[in-house]
């Protein structure tokens, strides 16, 4: 989709759980200022990765469910996707290259 | 090779953004790299704002970031989100480095600020986002009616334990000796607080826990008797240390890592490099007074290239 994509409680199992492609899961809230630091990060790496990778935000104080099913105990917090389970997880914010080595299993 | 700018500034936060402001103004139009992960500074971590002069009703921290940006920006300050990997201040010009690509530049604000300082106890790295934060500000909205510990006991570390009794049910200050460094406000307003309470003269062994936290084994400071406390979540705030890294062997400083300059001026050792804000200041540390040495340094370059122009 080249851009990240709003989930929440509702549509994260469409979304997320089974959507074909790997997915970057941003943990994120308003007060959170290293998450608004790794939100244009995100932005450029939905761009640039759009076929391998989809990234979607979702908002932890509207959709606890989620959050609190997952053990989100700090934010910014990355979950990635795949069929449906946890295979990596990065905590706090990171610069673009840093969560690239990081993620670079799934590009 | 690229051009040879006048100014390059090296970090964000109040002292970058306000040296960006005053060298834009000043027509040097000065290149900033920002960090990619650490633009806006140890603001970008805060709430309200309360005492920055010129905001009655405070202002949220990286609000007010993002509006010293935007001021910067307005000026034509070219602003880069990356990080500098390496620098060479003792050559001419000198040089700024982000991965391959070198910058050259006549004169040099160095405004890299200081990051928290960790416990460097057991459990501490592997239950980071398990219970183990940085922020209460991002992160205390987990711990709804849960027991937490706020180790330090500084202001920032009065701030948090406050803040958290907003979500926790009750806040334990741990610190290692039997009072506070922090302003007698802070002090007043932790004490008064009756969510919180206090573990003296004791410090973090071991943060317990499998797979999130569920304790932190203290050690009495005096008598090294060891006690279990137990939370579900623990906030460090044992203050900061500079972000020097990239100026070891090149730049001056003294022995906890901060750069050395000629006060009142910002001049570091090396001729035309100058630094602001908190990388320099291990007293003050405060916004204004941030923002207040970014302008002295911007000033300072200023009136080093007219010097070095005729």
């Amino acid at each position: 989709m080249g851009t990240t994509k709003i989930v929440t409680d509702d549509s994260f199992e469409v979304d997320v759980l089974k959507n074909e492609k790997p997915v970057i899961v941003d943990y994120w809230a308003e007060w959170c200022g290293p998450c608004r630091q790794v939100a244009p990060v995100l932005e450029e790496i939905a761009k640039e990765h759009a076929d391998k990778i989809d990234v979607v935000k979702l908002n932890i104080e509207e959709n606890p469910e989620t959050a609190q099913k997952y053990g989100i105990m700090l934010i910014p917090t990355l979950n990635v996707f795949s069929g449906g389970e946890v295979v990596k997880q990065v905590v706090g914010a990171k610069s673009k290259s840093a969560l690239l080595r990081e993620i670079a299993d799934f590009l | 090779m690229t051009d040879v700018r006048d100014v390059i500034v090296i970090g964000s936060g109040p002292a970058g953004y306000t040296a960006a402001i005053y060298a834009a103004r000043g027509r040097l139009h000065p290149l900033m790299f920002e960090g990619s992960v650490t633009a806006g500074g140890a603001l970008m971590n805060t709430t309200d704002v309360e005492n920055f002069p010129g905001f009655p009703d405070g202002i949220i921290g990286p609000d007010m970031m993002d509006a010293m940006r935007k001021q910067a920006e307005r000026f034509g300050a070219e602003l880069v989100a990356d990080d500098v990997t390496a620098v060479d201040l003792l050559a001419n010009p000198k040089v700024v480095s982000v991965g391959s690509v070198d910058y050259l530049a006549k004169t040099v604000i160095v405004a890299t600020g200081s990051r928290y300082r960790e416990l460097a106890a057991d459990g501490e790295k592997r239950l980071s986002g398990h219970g183990v934060s940085w922020c209460a500000t991002c992160d205390g909205f987990f711990f709804r009616e849960q027991d937490i510990a706020v180790v330090g006991g500084g202001d920032s570390a009065m701030e948090e334990a406050t803040f958290l009794t907003r979500f926790a049910n009750k806040v334990t200050v741990v610190h290692r000796r039997d009072k506070l460094r922090a302003s007698k406000i802070m002090q007043d307003r932790a004490f008064d607080n009756p969510k919180i309470g206090f573990r003296w003269n004791s410090e973090v062994a071991e943060v317990l826990g499998e797979g999130k936290v569920s304790g932190l084994r203290l050690r009495d400071t005096k008598t090294a008797e060891e006690t279990t406390l137990p939370v579900n979540g623990v906030f460090v705030a044992i203050g900061h240390e500079p972000r020097t890294e990239l100026f070891v062997g090149q730049l001056p400083m003294d022995a906890e890592g901060y750069l050395l300059v000629e006060h009142p001026s910002t001049r570091t050792g090396v001729d035309g490099v100058f630094a602001a804000g908190d990388v320099v200041d291990h007293t003050y540390r405060q916004a204004v007074t941030a923002a207040g040495t970014g302008c002295a340094a911007a000033l300072d370059a200023e009136r080093w290239l007219a010097d070095h122009e005729s």
